[in-house]
């Protein structure tokens, strides 16, 4: 009953009631508007449904909470940072509540990014199915496409998601900082994400749209009622992105413990940096890019449709050159990890590390200049096609740098003969991150790419490309510090069964999306040719999409279970060096209760006598 | 999860303060962010208008966009009075010029929503200029671009100008001194970045090309 009560008094349940309400004023006041000048409003007429949806974000966040110590600065007040759970209520209220700190606000970008994964794994488990035969047997086209198209958008939002969960929980504690340095813009950066997530789903619920999670016009002009609130939903997480990464570059700037300079940083700090520089920029045009489709639509104002003069190749160029580089923003925080967690296992320091810190950002500024790739075949401009070739050949320096400090790092290191998950994880990453990488010259020379765009080969190059640089090393992050934030140890068995199920179930994927894809599979098709010949690798794919379904829910179990049933963890069961390691699991509220000094190298793993932090004695109190 | 706040009652141990001087440093560094971030926004709308348009413009009234950027440039010498007044401990010159700088950004508003758009449907002359302007909405790539374009500047000059009301009626009630007045600051910088992108996108919209 009292759980009943906390959890209906949480900013989650007010939140989402005030969308509602705020959703209902919007539709309502268009439909006034054209009441008054003796127009009917047929039922889901679009500018009002539109209109709704931008008032409802304002009533999420309005009734949640997120704006009120805002709303406050403005009349004067002074407010003071509140910590620990609602008055009254246990711990776990906090999660359901508007929190500032950056480890709470961590672990819930990490739940919503896994109810999002999971969310759009199951859209792409009901459509693999349809997949699994020719012919149509259990969804209409109509279905198809909107499944793959919320496929496509609720992943891509969950993985935002996650590389938050991953760089609001590390980035403080790794630099030595007791928050981030806007902890109320931190908590609107993951409130905002909510409703948005709602405003996409929502778009299902009303007819659906059949663009895929691009949005190219004209299709999206002409698209059902449903693409409007997926291209305003997609629009405010842009608002979470930039704010986050703001929040995030002026934490390192400002917040870096004594002795943490730049080349002494995590390399997970490293590529949270230029994760966020691409964050910051790029998602402003993908912004316009939206936001013109949806005053195209709604408004009536010409930029794409080439019935007025527009270009729709102009929603392309807009639309890539944030979603190219924002995969990056996918996979840099996670290549981070990789990075991190190889040194620690293998007690060897990581092999060039001012490499691999630059390598980071090599990623990021060359990832701005390639973003026509995708075009090869749309009909801009001839001239740019070559260009763009050889800045997308030139991703592979960077990227390759990161490999070999991973094999160096590896070589003759003392990896466990029995590796824990995390490990494993690792391992699972850079397999499938080289098969991901080396896929994608062929896609990225033009020959090549003129056969095999919008064939099944790219959704196995890209896949590859995900789990490689995001959800293996997501996962492993998960597993490795579990226990950090916790307290306790995860269940190693379940862990490896976890492993041993996902990585030989991927491989099958991919490699037979490949296999599909140069075949003749055209992507984003309900139907296909059974002459051929590829329904049996068809119903591979299909089986291996529910075998990582099932190995992601034992993870999930594995957690659930773990956090109630097993013994306290060690503070540091993998003997890192690193300083969130040195302080008790779960962490204090403020991190360090005594503040650290950075005094050496970070990933000196294994050299005799090197310390990499320390803490600081406190001063004498003069009080 | 219910570990983690088990422990989490913390009598003992405070939140650390942040001194005055590095929360400065980080706002300071957090609105210059943002701005650069919003430099891809106009940059996007900037280059929509040079993909779509080309070497040509819609025809516009030369004497009312002259007018109205005269204005928006003569708000941010008022602005930046205001700021300077403030850091020398002059509440009345600070008060005055803000409130100065707000009113001229409202009639720049009033003079792009009232009469370039001309959403009253209104029609006449002062002096045989004609005051409001016909490029509708709807009138293919010339009304969206223009209309993209003003319309997003117009809510940076709005927001602007709430902002700006919200300092004045704060400064009225003693809350900047001439040591603490990020506020006046971070509106001040936020005021004439929009003047600057306004000073990119007059000429876009305006001069540059030929008429059609």
């Amino acid at each position: 009953m009292r759980t009943l009560k906390i959890l209906l008094t949480s900013a989650l349940v007010k939140g989402l009631v005030g969308q509602a309400v705020g959703w209902a004023l919007g539709y309502s006041f268009v439909a006034l508007l054209r009441a008054l000048r003796g127009l009917p409003t047929p039922w889901l007429y679009e500018p009002a449904v539109a209109f709704g949806a931008i008032i409802s974000l304002l009533g999420f966040l309005v009734a949640a909470g997120v704006l009120a110590d805002w709303l406050r600065w403005i009349v004067g007040k002074k407010t003071e940072l509140k910590h620990g759970a609602p008055a009254g209520q246990p711990g776990w209220a906090r999660y359901i509540n508007v929190d500032t700190n950056h480890k709470v606000i961590g672990v819930q970008y990490a739940i919503t990014s896994i109810l999002l994964l999971l969310v759009g794994g199951y859209f792409a488990i009901v459509f693999r199915i349809e997949l699994a035969q020719p012919g149509m047997q259990w969804l209409t086209n109509d279905e198809f496409n909107t499944l793959f198209s919320a496929h496509g958008i609720v992943m891509i939002a969950g993985i935002l998601l996650g590389v938050g969960a991953m760089v609001n929980y590390l980035v403080p504690l790794m630099i030595g900082a007791p928050d981030m340095a806007f902890p109320r813009l931190n908590a609107f950066s993951y409130w905002v994400t909510i409703p948005s997530a709602v405003i996409i789903l929502m778009g299902m619920a009303v007819g659906g749209w059949d663009t895929g999670w691009v949005g190219y016009a004209t299709l999206s002009l002409k698209a059902p009622l449903g693409v409007v609130l997926f291209l305003l939903g997609f629009w405010m997480n842009g608002f979470s992105s930039i704010a986050s990464s703001l929040n995030m570059l002026v934490t390192v700037t400002t917040m870096r413990a004594k002795g943490m300079t730049l080349f002494r940083m995590p390399i997970v700090v490293w590529g949270s940096i230029a994760a966020s520089i691409i964050q910051l920029t790029a998602t402003q045009t993908v912004g316009v890019a939206l936001t013109l489709t949806v005053a195209e639509r709604v408004l009536g104002l010409n930029f794409f449709d080439p019935v007025g003069g527009g270009d729709p190749i102009l929603y392309q160029h807009l639309f890539w050159f944030y979603s190219h580089p924002v995969v990056y923003v996918f996979v840099l925080p996670g290549l981070g990890v990789i990075a991190e967690l190889l040194p620690v296992f293998a007690r060897k320091p990581l092999f060039g590390y001012r490499w691999v810190a630059l390598s980071s950002l090599g990623i990021a500024l060359v990832g701005f200049l390639v973003w026509a790739h995708h075009m090869f075949t749309s009909g801009m401009d001839d001239a740019l096609r070559v260009p763009f070739m050889f800045s997308t050949m030139l991703v592979a320096v960077p990227t390759g740098v990161k490999f070999f400090s991973w094999v160096a790092t590896m070589w003759e290191g003392k990896l466990p003969k029995n590796p824990p998950t995390p490990l494993l994880f690792v391992f699972g990453a850079i397999s499938i991150f080289l098969i991901g990488g080396v896929t994608g010259p062929i896609l990225g020379t033009i020959p090549t790419d003129l056969h095999l765009h919008d064939s099944y080969w790219i959704v196995g190059h890209f896949h590859a490309t995900m789990f490689g640089g995001y959800i293996f090393p997501f996962f492993a992050a998960l597993y490795y510090w579990y226990p950090k934030v916790t307290g306790r140890m995860y269940k190693e068995s379940l862990g490896k069964l976890h492993f041993w199920l996902m990585l030989p179930a991927f491989w099958v994927m991919s490699i037979g999306q490949m296999s599909v894809g140069l075949l003749g599979m055209r992507r984003r098709v309900a139907d296909y040719d059974p002459a051929l010949g590829i329904t049996t690798t068809h119903i591979l794919i299909t089986l291996a999409a529910l075998v990582i379904g099932w190995s992601v829910l034992i993870m999930i179990y594995n957690f659930i279970a773990s956090a109630r049933t097993e013994p306290a963890a060690d503070t540091n069961p993998w003997g890192s060096r690193s300083p969130e390691w040195q302080i008790p699991s779960p962490i204090p509220e403020f991190n360090y209760v005594t503040p650290i000094e950075v005094v050496g190298e970070p990933y000196d793993y294994g050299l005799a006598g090197s310390v990499y932090t320390r803490t600081i004695a406190p001063a004498p109190s003069g009080d | 999860m219910s570990t983690i706040t088990a422990k989490t009652s913390h009598d003992d141990v405070h939140a650390p303060e942040i001194p005055y001087a590095t929360q400065l440093r980080s706002n300071r560094l957090g609105l210059w962010l943002f701005l650069f971030s919003e430099l891809f926004l106009f940059g996007a709308l900037f280059t929509t208008r040079f993909v779509l348009w080309g070497n040509t413009r819609p025809p516009l009234s030369q004497e009312i966009g002259l007018l109205a950027t005269v204005i928006l440039l003569f708000s941010s010498f008022f602005m930046y009075r205001s700021e300077t007044a403030i850091a020398y401990g002059d509440q009345p010159k600070f008060l005055n010029n803000a409130l100065l700088a707000a009113l001229m950004g409202a009639i720049f508003f009033v003079m792009v929503v009232v009469m370039e758009w001309n959403v009253f449907r209104l029609s006449g002359e002062l002096f045989g200029i004609e005051l409001f302007g016909h490029l509708k909405p709807g009138d293919g790539v010339y009304g969206g671009v223009f209309y993209a374009m003003t319309g997003m500047h117009a809510l940076h000059v709005l927001s602007g100008i709430v902002f700006i009301l919200i300092i004045w009626w704060n400064g009225r009630r003693g809350a900047f001194t001439p040591e603490r007045h990020w506020g006046v600051e971070a509106i001040a910088i936020y005021w004439h970045y929009v003047d600057v992108v306004w000073v990119f996108f007059y000429p876009a919209l305006y001069l540059m090309g030929k008429v059609v």
